[in-house]
């Protein structure tokens, strides 16, 4: 690599940076204040840049006027989208659970990504240049673009103006205060709801803007939202929450590193060839966890104080009520023989339920009583898929040693992760499992000799006892039922009460003699045995697996089951898992918009029970029993 | 009164006829929301199969009905989805798919439960070599085949020192594979200079530009498509990259991808694709003006094998004689029909189609990209040695 080289790939990792940057400040401020895990903010992204291709399509192709009003227009359009879901549907659901407005910004993905493909096309359309910003200039005689020299430019201004108004408006006072103590702030008689909602509304602004300076670099299209919102986490969380300056260092780094890894290619190390150029796929969660296990907090984020309210907001957990474990038995038993009836449909859908209820009992058990969300929980899910079809393709095992054998490989991952996990707490923790899981996706994608690759592996049937789609059915509904109901021990076993103790009072668990990490490693370990198996059983139910069984899609999956459900009740989960897998199956049939059908009717339950379902139930009808 | 008992008797025979002849159901799955773009005009294509072949009287006297699903675009959904179609809805054979992943899973899955399945889109060599099964027949033309159809292009050329740059994942691997061997078979002493692997859907155009402008290639082999083409060409173009050299690129001519670029269409670029308003075969002209009046709306590549992939399951029907998997599997070996892109045959010896691709310039074309000095590689030619294709292929 030449300095002219170096230099030229210093520039495009920092024009790369500058929407990045714009998208993760948006999406901090949010975080900072409405403490709202934003999951559309890729989706304001996505409409943003749509937005601007088609306002500079019909007045920025010729002015320089044009192009940029558009620009500018699209982020105000995209700040009142922000603004209106702000109103309508976040606003409902501040009281929820943690994390539970979650489940409402993913509906929103879905009703947004509908939405775009009903307006604009499934087409890519890739807008003009910038008018008076065409051509390139010479930089140490190479060629560079002058529209991605504005765009360097952009990123230090936009920081420069958000340090203005946070520092000297009383607004940004506001939100300095709202982001470090928020109950204060209520205290001293701030309207909350209009400083949310500006929040909210800026924030979204800000992910429009980004999307709309991209439009004369890539094409509007409909897996921005999802390609976004990932790195736009991970620059909020390398930078530190809440930390705007943060997401610029962030950005920059991520930027830069992409950029001098395409730079590299393929370089050897006696004798050894290392792509740099492949390493782009997982390069910045690589940057993602090594900045987490040094920094916890991130570059530039404080320790945040302890929130005031963490130790009451779950009430204690109570063990099912008599004639409720009666209930529990009899629909098991009704499971059990339900082949008789049916061997059709029936049996494969309610295997994937099954399935998926494990997986969600798994995470909520993580997130419930030890107190760890997990965004990355797909990679123990995978780990044990990918290291039972391993087992059986590679080595030759029986399909019934894997069954074993497979969960103890996700254990073992589990075991490894955990260890630096348990390090860190909150958002930090959840990002650095997703960190990990992207990592373990990055290596099953790419191997392709051992993994398959991203053809991923088939041929994986169970054995001819196990062939019939009812014997398979039993075994699942036995080994799921087996495991849910021994994860419901652990609950309430000293082991589940140590972890709940752990989790409530950290300070006083401690004090009486617990190692709480050590427990929440050895959970965390534990857990991923416990979703591997549901893994296992998803792999030989299906035939084959690829790297989707590990990738964010997956967690995303049972992060919303274990919501939907209710993260405060031990049923929620199985009810999350029932209800979301037979509506998809249902709607997916019926209409060609299923996906936005889906959203709508997520976030109608969540309107309808800010609980979840079966914390709804609970609090409407059984404020005794359970 | 004899009418009248005529009458009553016809209308007897014809309501048990009808109670008889329950339409042959398809089942069809596809992802359709993960790839709008190709797979809309796809389903227009087959949707307006089924129509013309229902309007001729259907198939073995029965009417066709295709039964679709959306597979979400996991192998997971896709193979329980097919299981939908398969227990629940009866349907005699599968078809479809469009991600390689995909169709591998229910490709595998038609092999455990013995039931036809055609592939349409996927392009995995895998599909009918390593991972080939009995049941499954593919109709498009395969990385490989596609890949070999630019490498005699690229041995005119006589240009040596070649840059690649792919997606990284099979297709882009699999493609970048089979050119490197196949040219430097072709023309000795071929060099390549640096090798970019951008992820799917997230290049950075830019850094990719300049780090192969580095190498100093002479040619540029690419395997990029939707997005990651666009930005490759916006960047490429405002910093000259491709001024004076050869570029290959793959599906860079189909309409799918190549409308998108509108006026930065690179000149010059040698592709397969589907340059449709240029066709004149009279097949070719008719299916033409039969989708435009269906659907106002002309025809993508998607379109032709939506169409085409319909058609294949209605010769293997005839061909068939009744609509039973093992007789149908067995029809569909050495099957031939014509197609509006010209006749194609499902070989025996893989279940490949010898389905082609037209192979062309890009020029621009007021304001818009076009194929020109394109001709059409039969599919039959550009596949290897039947020997190796045995040796690829696991025995049944």
């Amino acid at each position: 690599m030449t300095l002219a080289t170096f230099v030229i790939q210093l520039l495009n990792g920092l024009a790369g940076a500058s929407s990045l940057f714009l998208v993760a400040a948006g999406l901090s401020l949010i975080f900072g204040v409405t403490r709202i895990v934003n999951f559309a903010h890729g989706s304001f992204f996505m409409v943003g840049i749509y937005i601007a291709y088609t306002l500079t399509e019909s007045f920025g192709r010729g002015s320089a006027l044009g192009f940029w009003a558009s620009v500018l227009a699209a982020a105000v359009a995209v700040g009142a989208l922000g603004f209106v879901v702000e109103i309508l549907l976040l606003r409902r659901i501040y009281k929820a659970p943690e994390l539970f407005q979650l489940l409402a910004t993913f509906g929103l993905v879905l009703v947004i990504k509908d939405a775009t493909l009903a307006i604009w096309g499934p087409e890519d359309l890739l807008g003009p240049r910038a008018p008076g910003l065409r051509g390139a200039v010479s930089i140490l005689g190479r060629p560079f673009p002058e529209y991605d020299l504005v765009l360097i430019a952009i990123g230090p201004l936009v920081l420069g103006l958000l340090w203005l108004v946070l520092n000297r408006t009383r607004f940004g006072v506001l939100v300095r205060a709202a982001t470090q103590d928020r109950d204060m702030v209520a205290a001293l008689g701030v309207n909350q709801a209009w400083l949310f909602t500006g929040v909210f509304a800026l924030g979204a602004a800000l992910a429009g803007l980004g999307g709309a300076l991209q439009v004369p670099r890539e094409p509007a299209q409909l897996f921005l939202d999802i390609t976004v919102i990932s790195d736009a986490f991970v620059v909020v969380v390398v930078g530190g929450l809440g930390s705007i300056p943060g997401a610029f260092l962030a950005a920059l780094l991520i930027g830069e590193i992409k950029a001098l890894c395409i730079g590299l290619g393929d370089v050897s190390f006696g004798g050894f060839e290392i792509s740099f150029s492949k390493l782009t796929l997982v390069v910045e969660f690589i940057v993602m966890a090594i900045v987490l296990v040094v920094r916890p907090w991130g570059l530039l984020g404080r320790p945040g104080g302890e929130p005031r309210h963490a130790a009451a907001t779950e009430p204690p957990l109570r063990p099912l009520h008599g004639y409720l474990k009666l209930a529990a038995a009899g629909l098991g038993a009704a499971l059990l023989v339900l082949p008789v009836a049916t061997d059709g449909y029936v049996l494969v859908l309610l295997i994937d339920i099954f399935v998926f209820a494990l997986f969600a009992v798994s995470l909520h058990f993580l997130m419930g009583p030890g107190g760890m969300v997990s965004f990355g929980h797909a990679a123990y899910f995978g780990l044990g898929a990918y290291g039972a079809a391993l087992l059986v393709l590679r080595a030759g095992l029986p399909m019934e040693t894997t069954i074993v054998l497979g969960p103890l490989v996700a254990l073992a991952g589990g075991l490894l992760f955990g260890w630096f996990v348990v390090r860190l707490s909150g958002v930090y923790l959840a990002m650095l499992t997703l960190a990990f899981a992207q990592i373990v996706w990055s290596v099953a994608f790419q191997w392709d000799s051992f993994t398959g690759g991203s053809n991923g592996l088939i041929g994986l049937w169970p054995p001819a006892w196990l062939a019939s789609k009812s014997a398979f059915y039993h075994v699942t509904l036995i080994l799921c039922v087996v495991a849910i109901v021994a994860l419901r021990h652990l609950v309430f076993a000293p082991f589940g009460a140590v972890l709940r103790a752990g989790r409530d009072s950290p300070l006083r668990a401690d004090a009486i003699g617990i190692d709480v990490r050590r427990h929440q490693w050895f959970a965390f370990a534990l857990i991923g045995g416990f979703a591997g198996l549901a893994g296992v059983l998803h792999a030989f139910s299906k035939g084959s697996i690829s790297p989707e069984t590990l990738a964010i899609a997956r967690s995303v999956d049972g992060l919303v089951m274990v919501l939907l459900g209710g993260v405060q009740t031990l049923t929620g989960p199985v009810v999350g898992a029932a209800v979301l897998t037979w509506l998809q199956d249902e709607i997916a049939r019926r209409v060609e918009f299923w996906r936005a059908i889906l959203g709508g009717v997520i976030i109608l339950l969540v309107i309808a029970f800010p609980q979840g379902i079966v914390g709804f139930i609970r609090g409407r009808f059984m404020r005794e029993v359970t | 009164m004899r009418k009248l008992i005529l009458g009553l008797a016809l209308g007897a025979m014809a309501a048990t006829g009808a109670a008889a002849q329950e339409p042959i159901k398809i089942g069809e799955l596809n992802s359709y929301k993960n790839f709008p773009a190709f797979l809309e005009p796809y389903k227009k294509g087959w949707q307006l199969a089924v129509e013309e072949a229902n309007a001729a009287g259907g198939v073995l006297g029965r009417k066709l009905e295709v039964i679709s699903r959306d597979d979400n675009g996991t192998p997971g959904d896709a193979v329980r989805v097919a299981e939908e179609l398969l227990t629940r809805e009866n349907v005699s054979l599968l078809m479809g798919t469009f991600a390689s992943h995909i169709g591998l899973a229910v490709s595998n899955l038609a092999a455990q439960r013995k039931v036809l399945f055609v592939a349409a889109e996927p392009l995995t060599d895998k599909i009918v070599w390593d991972n080939g099964n009995k049941y499954t027949f593919r109709l498009r033309p395969s990385t490989y085949m596609q890949t070999a159809m630019l490498v005699p292009e690229a041995a005119k050329s006589g240009k040596k020192k070649w840059a690649i740059v792919y997606p990284n994942y099979e297709y882009g691997q699999s493609a970048t594979a089979a050119f490197k061997k196949l040219l430097a078979e072709k023309l000795p002493g071929v060099e390549f200079v640096v090798e970019q692997a951008p992820p799917l859907g997230k290049i950075e155009a830019g850094a990719v530009v300049d780090a192969i402008a580095q190498a100093k290639p002479d040619a540029i082999f690419s395997s990029l498509f939707g997005p990651d083409l666009a930005k490759f060409v916006r960047e490429g173009n405002t910093r000259g990259l491709f001024k004076d050299k050869v570029v290959l690129n793959l599906l860079a001519g189909e309409p799918e991808y190549l409308d998108p670029l509108k006026d930065e269409t690179p000149p010059g670029w040698i592709v397969t694709g589907y340059p449709w308003e240029q066709i004149a075969t009279p097949e070719h002209k008719a299916f033409v003006a039969a989708y435009q009046k269906k659907w106002s709306d002309y025809p993508r590549l998607g379109s032709v094998v939506g169409y085409a992939t319909v058609q294949s399951v209605v010769a293997a029907l005839k061909k068939a004689g009744a609509v039973d998997t093992e007789k149908m599997v067995a029809a569909m070996k050495g099957l031939q029909l014509g197609t509006p892109i010209g006749q194609i045959t499902y070989r025996a010896l893989d279940h490949q189609s010898t389905m082609g691709a037209y192979v062309g310039k890009l020029a621009l074309k007021d304001g818009k990209g076009v194929m020109v000095d394109w001709k059409f590689a039969d599919g039959k030619d550009y596949l290897p040695p039947d020997a190796e294709v045995k040796k690829l292929r696991p025995a049944e």
